[in-house]
């Protein structure tokens, strides 16, 4: 029993992650219909940007404290947010207008141009993510043993997810990104910008991605230029079995994508790993399409 | 009337281009061998220290006049750790730059994926450091200059029951790779019968990044020992969150474990843990007194277990060479010419003259090729202690 708490625990840790990226595709989709698959190598650049950071301050090494941790946090998320505006405005914003699929397969190629030039710039080989706060393990209830990483993983996963919901019902902003969403051309003739609230969900979604990546350096200390690839897809899966479009169906998804991760892992064997998202993706898409807290909505001929 | 010239002009400087190629690859001055390596990639310390070791060799033998006056000149490809490529690289070297030889790898999948190429077009390949004993079984152009699994296995299963006295082990392996999978098979035969028990057998792939399900599951088994027969990557990950699981028994592993990289990636985890390899840095035999300083002064590093074995493996081939070179000088002199028929006849009997290597003194130890096309000698246990490696044992086959 302390075994399946355990392996609960660590899936739980694992499936904020999964949950922090599906966000952002599930925001992107929610406003472009596009799926954004490039968003998996937002979260990788993400990890590097924090890498490169946390050398150059030191805060991976002597000036290791929890200020520094969080200014690499915010460091990252930034730089992220600068790569997801730019990547919406280069390569997005010119097919907008043409068919989805069109769309789909720039996505694909902005995905395959992040990670070759990640191979370039980083190199192919795995870096040692520093550590920006010394790891520290902790026992909970009934034997379970955790550390101060993972629960470090679910408070900040927490904490943005609730600003995210925040800003969304109570901002301006939020309001106006939920009417593009609804309507993206009579939210533009009442007046909303639209090119300017795409611009701001595509910032924040790569923001997210940025906080998976040094999350996950965080607690699974190596990294490298492919490393977006699998967590990419099994978020996106995680965004289609919550429902896609559909904020809190994102985290629900994502973290029962963690805990069957853990479950697979643990009772069945560790090859089926990567191929639970796959069966999970097929059960959804057959038993139900629109995702758990997805709405169906007839497609208008 | 110009257009219909066009494609002929073409054809026509296409046939001259490749006249001029096959005019370059006539007679030359020196012996071309390739090596193919992980210069990149998840075990990139591995191709980069084997790499070192044989610059080091070649360029010290060339500096003393190389083989009888003819200098050898080494083509390194990357495989990016990947068998796959491994397969394109070792096909590029022997069919777009005819080398007479080929040198690597230090994995066995990867070593297993180019081997078949070399075998069929007749280059003999020594493989530095492959443990996994179907390398070699490959064919007979197929050779190494390092002990086999099964010694290997079999020293874990021993050191972990007689000299650690621990009766409970866990086996936690690669299942993505033949030398992890054969190595953890090896030690479970070797520790049965020893009259150890295997409390548990768990599973990870190359390149996962998280291992806390497996190890959740082994740590609920309440083994004594966690045997890691993988690479120092995954293996410096596992240490880390089995720590971090609270499972804090000491862990042994084999050669895979070799590099500068893993007590960076393990740190404080590994303390008190134990690995098999090659040879001991700081033995005070003056022969690897001697590689340990030049290769200090040369890369600014240690020389690790794969560039030692790296090293003796250019050494056993040139020694070949060397032989071969007075006792068939015709035979030695056909191999700096074109990729014909006496070349492809040197080349067998280089390959005799490499089968026929007896006590070459490497400074892995010496080196005395088997009817198997395997190196017999001793291998070496270091233990880890506060980031530092100790040596604690030599055992002879």
């Amino acid at each position: 029993m302390q075994e399946l708490f355990q392996q609960l625990a660590n899936g739980i840790a694992w499936g904020s992650i999964y949950a922090l990226i599906a966000l952002g595709y599930t925001m992107v989709y929610g406003i472009l219909r596009l799926i954004n698959f490039a968003h998996g190598d937002v979260y990788m650049v993400g990890a590097f940007a924090a890498y490169y950071l946390a050398i150059a301050t030191g805060a991976g090494g002597a000036a290791a404290s929890l200020p520094m941790a969080l200014l690499v946090l915010l460091g990252s998320m930034l730089v992220c947010a600068l790569v997801g505006m730019l990547i919406e405005f280069l390569a997005y914003r010119p097919v907008r207008r043409s068919s989805r699929l069109t769309a789909l397969i720039t996505a694909i190629g902005v995905s395959l141009f992040l990670e070759n030039v990640g191979l370039r710039v980083f190199g192919a080989d795995p870096k040692f993510f520093p550590q920006l706060i010394p790891p520290k393990r902790i026992t909970l209830a009934g034997g379970i043993m955790v550390t101060n990483h993972q629960i470090t993983v679910v408070v900040v996963s927490i904490l943005l997810m609730v600003a995210l919901t925040l800003f969304i019902q109570r901002t301006k902003t939020g309001k106006a990104m939920r009417a593009v969403a609804f309507h993206r051309d009579a939210a533009s003739l009442m007046g909303i910008p639209v090119n300017r609230i795409i611009t701001i969900t595509f910032a924040i979604g790569s923001a997210l991605a940025a906080a998976a990546g040094v999350l996950v350096g965080l607690t699974n200390p190596k990294i490298e230029p492919l490393m977006g690839i699998m967590p990419g897809i099994k978020a996106f899966v995680a965004a289609v079995l919550g429902g896609i479009g559909s904020i809190p169906g994102a985290v629900i998804g994502g973290l029962v994508m963690g805990v069957s991760e853990y479950l697979v892992v643990g009772y069945v064997s560790s090859t089926y790993r990567d191929a639970i998202a796959f069966v999970i993706l097929i059960l959804v898409l057959l038993i139900r399409p629109a995702g758990l807290l997805g709405r169906n909505v007839a497609e208008k001929v | 009337m110009i257009r219909s010239l066009r494609p002929l002009s073409l054809a026509a400087l296409l046939v001259a281009a490749i006249a001029l190629m096959a005019g370059c690859a006539k007679q030359s001055n020196e012996i071309v061998i390739g090596e193919y390596g992980s210069l990149t990639g998840t075990t990139a310390t591995f191709g980069i220290s084997s790499k070192n070791g044989i610059e080091l060799y070649l360029d010290n033998l060339n500096a003393a006049g190389g083989i009888g006056g003819t200098k050898v000149k080494v083509i390194v490809e990357d495989d990016q750790s990947k068998p796959e490529e491994a397969a394109t690289a070792v096909n590029k070297l022997v069919d777009q730059d005819g080398v007479i030889a080929v040198l690597g790898e230090v994995a066995s999948s990867r070593s297993m994926a180019a081997a078949p190429i070399c075998q069929q077009s007749g280059v003999p390949m020594i493989s530095p450091s492959s443990t996994n004993p179907k390398v070699t079984e490959i064919g007979d152009y197929i050779f190494r200059v390092c002990f086999i699994d099964p010694f290997q296995g079999q020293m874990i299963a021993k050191f972990a029951k007689e000299k650690l006295g621990l009766t409970k082990a866990a086996v936690f392996r690669d299942i993505k790779n033949d030398y992890s999978v054969g190595l953890a098979s090896y030690f479970t035969d070797a520790y049965h019968a020893l009259g150890g028990t295997i409390v548990a057998d768990a599973a990870y792939s190359e390149g996962d990044q998280d291992f806390k399900a497996q190890l959740t599951v082994i740590k609920s088994k309440k083994p004594q020992v966690l045997i890691v027969p993988g690479y120092y990557t995954e293996v410096g990950l596992i240490a880390r969150q089995a720590r971090e699981m609270g499972l804090d028994v000491p862990m042994v592993g084999g050669d895979g474990w070799v590099s500068d990289k893993l007590i960076e990636i393990g740190q404080d985890a590994l303390n008190g843990c134990y690995h098999v390899n090659h040879y001991w840095e700081e033995d005070p035999n003056p022969a690897i007194q001697k590689f340990v300083t030049e290769y200090k002064s040369r890369y600014n590093a240690k020389p690790d277990g794969l560039a030692a074995l790296a090293y003796d493996a250019a050494g056993v081939l040139t020694s070949a060479l060397d032989r071969l070179r007075t006792e068939d000088p015709a035979a030695f002199k056909a191999l700096l010419g074109p990729r014909n028929d006496a070349q492809k006849a040197a080349r067998a009997k280089l390959r005799d003259r490499i089968a026929s290597t007896k006590d070459y003194p490497g400074v892995t130890g010496r080196i005395t090729l088997d009817a198997a096309r395997n190196a017999v000698k001793p291998a070496v246990f270091v233990g880890i202690k506060n980031g530092k490696y100790e040596f604690v044992a030599a055992v002879e086959p």
